[in-house]
């Protein structure tokens, strides 16, 4: 009891953490899951077998201590000379030389032939030992690599006195204080080849270069890291022109942020169906349809799309080359060469069996690390299972799109549907975790395929739910409304016959309408014409009234004339004279009246 | 690991041994390399003149390096054990490591006498 409560005041006076100090490498993704290097000042062992990277590694811990922390280092080769090492690593853009130059690097070539040896007697490993320290002593050296130190079985005979000079080395460079990392092949059912990991406990990390289905596939894991919390899987791991380059991959969460902003596809048809913006940024785009319906294409429009806003794209295609996609996109009207030119697009083409699996997501993240793309296109996922099985390309997918997902890239992924498969399913099975899914599918009609294309899922927006026709156009993509006939939805030949049958009976009415109007317009005129002649006909009648009229008034001037005539002939007097003169003039006036009424 | 006694009390130089092995011929060129003076290099050394007086006389250099002095000669014959004993000549070198305890191996290891069969 009382033992109990001392153990647990004991425990909560020391102090909970402590961190170890760690050296760091600087190697992409290494210092991350060893929590901040290898320990500094402690022996670090790297196993692995042949052609595993381990000199490469540890020399990059050297060069990258020597340029990036001030740190210089003494490398000691039992395996190549320094010319050879100078080489070798030159490639990968290390100046070995200049590096000596300057005293940050020494290289000191170990050569032991055991032909040439004899042993009588006792003996030590002071030699090596004064040529460590020299090579310490000269460089100021804190960081040791040496490579492969297990070289010294095939030299010397005596096991006894290796092993306790082994030893004595181990606890010699932990008093030196210098981060030293020993080397060592894999040995068959143990680490390494001469149970080098017993004297080296401190931390150790294991190199495996696999082949599966003759698919080589880097891979490290550290084993053991004292007084650290360590990844403990595999990690995959690269080794091109930069060096070494280790994926941290499995510790990816989902706490990405999210972006309110909407990216345009390209199209601007989709962007009205993707509830009239577009999709979000940093969302993850699916495509899928079969064979020949269109995936790339759309690609291209929302790569070129990006392209024009000024955003860098990155294009992973597996199938085709930079070249064809190109040549190929010039027809539907799209230049992805000016982007190309303008380095906001880069294309990256791979066979997916080129690689393993790892390998490729190696591969993507250090591009994406590197070129820091706004967009990246994966054309076709579904080939990375040709690379490793169903369950891996499905776990690697996952991370990629997390990866991606936390840098805020807006990918566009698509996928191939076979013929036989069930045709809303992905091989790889990426459909649940994907934000907006398009799917392209061939319509067959009437003796032709057409192309139609619907949103089968987008997360956050109020979508279309219509399936539009899709047209690839020398000016690109079209998206059109299809007809639902009696069969089905109406495409292609289908749907312009359709739309010559609806144009036809359009054109029937109209010209009935046409007729009716022209009938029309001549009742109206025959009408008119019937008004005007009796018009004409009670004008006449008129006329002929009035001159009747006058005519009347005519005769009676001519019977009173002829009366006054008559009268004057039986009684001649002045008066009638003055009428006669009178008369004339009325009669004359009346006559003009008339003419001007008429 | 006993020592032999009597090493401890021969102060030899190198000038001293040069110049006893001062005849015509093949003159072997030795070198010994070893680090301060520990028990084990001047046990070597004095296996080593034992030798040399037996089967060499008068006809040998001997040079001892101490690689505490010199450490940047170590790398030069690649040397990793000590004491180790580089013969320069005759052609070709010649590398035994150990204090030369076993007389036999180093002789064969000297090539001064071929190695036995059953060996």
């Amino acid at each position: 009891m009382q033992l109990n409560r001392k153990k647990k005041t004991s425990q909560e006076t020391t102090p909970v953490t402590r961190k170890l100090p760690k050296a760091p490498t600087g190697i992409q993704g290494l210092d991350e899951i060893t929590g901040g290097g290898f320990p500094a000042g402690r022996p670090t062992l790297i196993c692995g077998s042949a052609g595993a990277g381990k000199t490469l590694l540890s020399m990059e811990f050297l060069v990258r201590g020597a340029i990036q922390y001030n740190e210089p280092g003494v490398f000691m080769a039992f395996e190549e000379t320094a010319a050879e090492l100078t080489q070798n690593v030159r490639s990968l853009g290390f100046d070995l030389d200049e590096l000596v130059k300057e005293k940050k690097l020494a290289i000191d070539y170990v050569r032991i032939e055991r032909s040439e040896i004899d042993e009588t007697g006792d003996y030590d490993l002071e030699g090596l030992f004064i040529r460590l320290g020299a090579a310490i002593d000269g460089t100021g050296a804190k960081r040791v690599v040496l490579d492969t130190i297990e070289n010294l079985f095939a030299g010397l005979q005596n096991q006894g006195i290796l092993r306790a000079e082994l030893r004595r080395l181990f606890r010699w460079l932990k008093d030196r204080g210098v981060s030293a990392v020993i080397t060592a092949e894999r040995g068959e059912g143990a680490l390494t080849r001469h149970g080098l990991e017993e004297y080296v406990s401190d931390c150790v990390i294991l190199l495996d270069h696999r082949i599966t289905d003759q698919v080589s596939t880097r891979r490290l894991r550290i084993v053991k890291y004292r007084g650290t919390a360590h990844g403990t899987n595999e990690y995959p791991f690269l080794i091109d022109e930069d060096g070494f380059s280790v994926l941290p991959v499995t510790s990816l969460g989902l706490q990405h942020q999210v972006s309110e902003e909407r990216i345009s596809s390209g199209i601007p048809r989709l962007d009205t169906m993707l509830g009239g913006k577009g999709f979000y940024r940093g969302s993850t785009v699916l495509i899928s349809g079969t064979a020949g319906t269109g995936k790339t294409s759309l690609s291209a429009h929302f790569v070129d799309a990006a392209c024009r806003r000024g955003e860098r794209c990155l294009y992973f295609s597996f199938e085709e080359s930079p070249g064809q996609i190109v040549r190929n996109m010039r027809s539907i009207g799209l230049d992805l060469g000016q982007w190309i030119k303008k380095d906001l697009l880069r294309f990256h083409s791979t066979r997916a069996t080129f690689y393993g699996l790892e390998m490729h997501l190696a591969i993507i993240h250090k591009i994406v690390q590197e070129f820091q793309p706004r967009v990246v296109v994966i054309d076709p996922v579904g080939s990375l299972i040709q690379a490793g099985n169903r369950r891996d390309a499905h776990i690697m997918l996952i991370r990629l799109i997390d990866f991606l997902k936390q840098k805020g890239i807006t990918a566009f992924l698509t996928n191939l549907t076979g013929g036989g498969e069930a045709i809303e399913k992905t091989d790889v099975e990426i459909s649940s975790i994907v934000d907006s899914w398009l799917f392209v599918r061939d319509i067959e009609l009437g003796g032709e395929r057409n192309r139609a294309l619907y949103v089968l899922k987008s997360r956050g927006m109020a979508h279309s739910n219509q399936l539009r026709e899709f047209l690839l156009t020398e000016r690109g993509i079209d998206l059109l409304d299809v007809y639902v006939g009696p069969e089905g939805v109406l495409t292609g030949s289908s749907r312009l016959s359709q739309e010559a049958r609806e144009n036809a009976e359009a054109m029937a009415r109209k010209q009935e309408a046409e007729r009716r109007d022209r009938e029309r317009r001549r009742k109206r005129e025959a009408l008119e014409t019937r008004i005007a002649a009796l018009r004409k006909e009670f004008q006449t009648e008129e006329e002929d009234a009035d001159s009747l009229g006058a005519e009347e008034v005519l005769r009676e001037r001519v019977i009173s004339h002829t009366r006054e005539v008559l009268a004057r002939s039986r009684q001649a007097d002045k008066e009638p004279n003055k009428t006669d003169s009178n008369g004339s003039k009325n009669r004359n006036k009346r006559q003009h009246e008339k003419a001007s009424r008429q | 690991m006993k020592k032999p006694a009597d090493s401890d009390q021969q102060p030899m130089s190198l000038k001293e041994i040069g110049e006893q092995g001062g005849e015509p011929g093949e003159v072997w060129e030795l070198r010994l390399y070893v680090a301060g003076q520990t028990p084990r290099s001047v046990a070597a050394f004095a296996n080593l003149k034992k030798i040399c007086e037996e089967h060499l006389p008068g006809r040998y250099n001997i040079e001892v390096v101490d690689l505490i002095k010199h450490p940047q000669l170590a790398a030069g014959d690649q040397i990793l054990a000590i004491p180790t004993l580089v013969r320069k000549l005759p052609q070709p070198l010649r590398k035994i490591v150990g204090d030369l305890r076993d007389t036999e191996r180093a002789l064969v290891g000297l090539q001064l006498r071929p190695a036995s069969p059953e060996k």
